[in-house]
């Protein structure tokens, strides 16, 4: 996989079909339904302490709003993703485009996906620092894998951000 | 040295740019009742901190970004909280009024970092 910026896009390139796939998971990965944990760590709570009425108000408009900003960024990746649709062959080495507009969008969906996945699978901090853990045994393994490939791509896109 | 008096009586214009009419007497507007009223409810409102908690799965690179956007921090302040926060759990990134103070949590929110409201005590 080689990641690079041309022009207005960012282009991930040589996706073999395991990480096609892997980016192709990215809405659902970040989906909290039937995921309690996930719920309340993507909907978190605006106060520690007993303020009920902020929070009653809180999850009356705020939250609905949140899930609205959030739908749309997974929205938009996932027709980013469409470029990757197609059977198992045409996935052999293709290539990923994502225009700099989308930027926020992906930064988004990418972190939704990692947190909620962090959250099902509740790894720990010591998990999540170990990069080098290999290889894929487990269905364990290939989440603790996505999350630190989405968050190689979440890298990629700040430092272009930053440029 | 001489000090300037204190209390000169300056004819102030109602509006700017319009003179004052001639038989306007002294201003009785705002009651200073009603004034400090206002400002006792400012001063409720004041004592409130935006709190940034630690997260192990946001990027240290994004929590920066996130606190120069939301608050127009310079680079090096947003990485001091940023660091403040991985370092010790937790930073106050804000103070101020709490309606204020939720609109910030909720733009933190929205980039999915874990922040809330504390009242000063």
């Amino acid at each position: 996989m080689e990641i690079r910026r041309r022009k207005n896009q960012i282009e991930i390139s040589e996706l073999d079909p395991f990480l096609a796939e892997l980016l192709r998971q990215i809405p659902a990965s970040g989906n909290t339904e039937g995921a309690p944990a996930a719920e309340q760590r993507i909907f978190s709570l605006p106060v520690n302490g007993k303020e009920t009425e902020l929070c009653a108000e809180w999850k009356m408009y705020v939250e609905p709003e949140l899930r609205r900003l959030f739908q749309t960024a997974t929205q938009t990746v996932g027709a980013d993703l469409e470029q990757l649709n197609g059977n198992e062959e045409s996935l052999a080495n293709r290539t990923l485009r994502i225009p700099t507009k989308h930027a926020d969008a992906w930064l988004s969906a990418l972190n939704q996906a990692r947190l909620v996945i962090t959250a099902k699978n509740n790894f720990t901090e010591l998990e999540l620092s170990d990069h080098l853990r290999s290889p894929i045994g487990s269905r364990r393994d290939l989440s603790l894998f996505q999350v630190n490939l989405y968050g190689f791509l979440q890298e990629f896109i700040l430092r272009e951000l930053d440029c | 040295m001489n000090a300037a008096p204190l209390t000169a009586e300056v004819a102030v214009p109602l509006i700017p740019g319009i003179p004052r009419p001639k038989s306007a007497g002294p201003s009785t507007i705002g009651a200073p009742t009603i004034e400090k009223e206002t400002q006792a409810e400012e001063e409720l409102d004041l004592p409130w901190h935006v709190v940034v908690h630690n997260d192990p799965v946001n990027l240290m690179s994004y929590v920066t970004m996130v606190f120069q956007r939301v608050f127009g921090y310079p680079r090096d302040k947003a990485e001091r909280h940023m660091l403040e926060v991985h370092h010790k759990g937790r930073s106050i990134l804000w103070s101020g009024m709490q309606e204020r103070a939720e609109l910030y949590v909720q733009q933190l929110h929205g980039y999915l970092l874990l922040a809330t409201i504390e009242k000063v005590s």
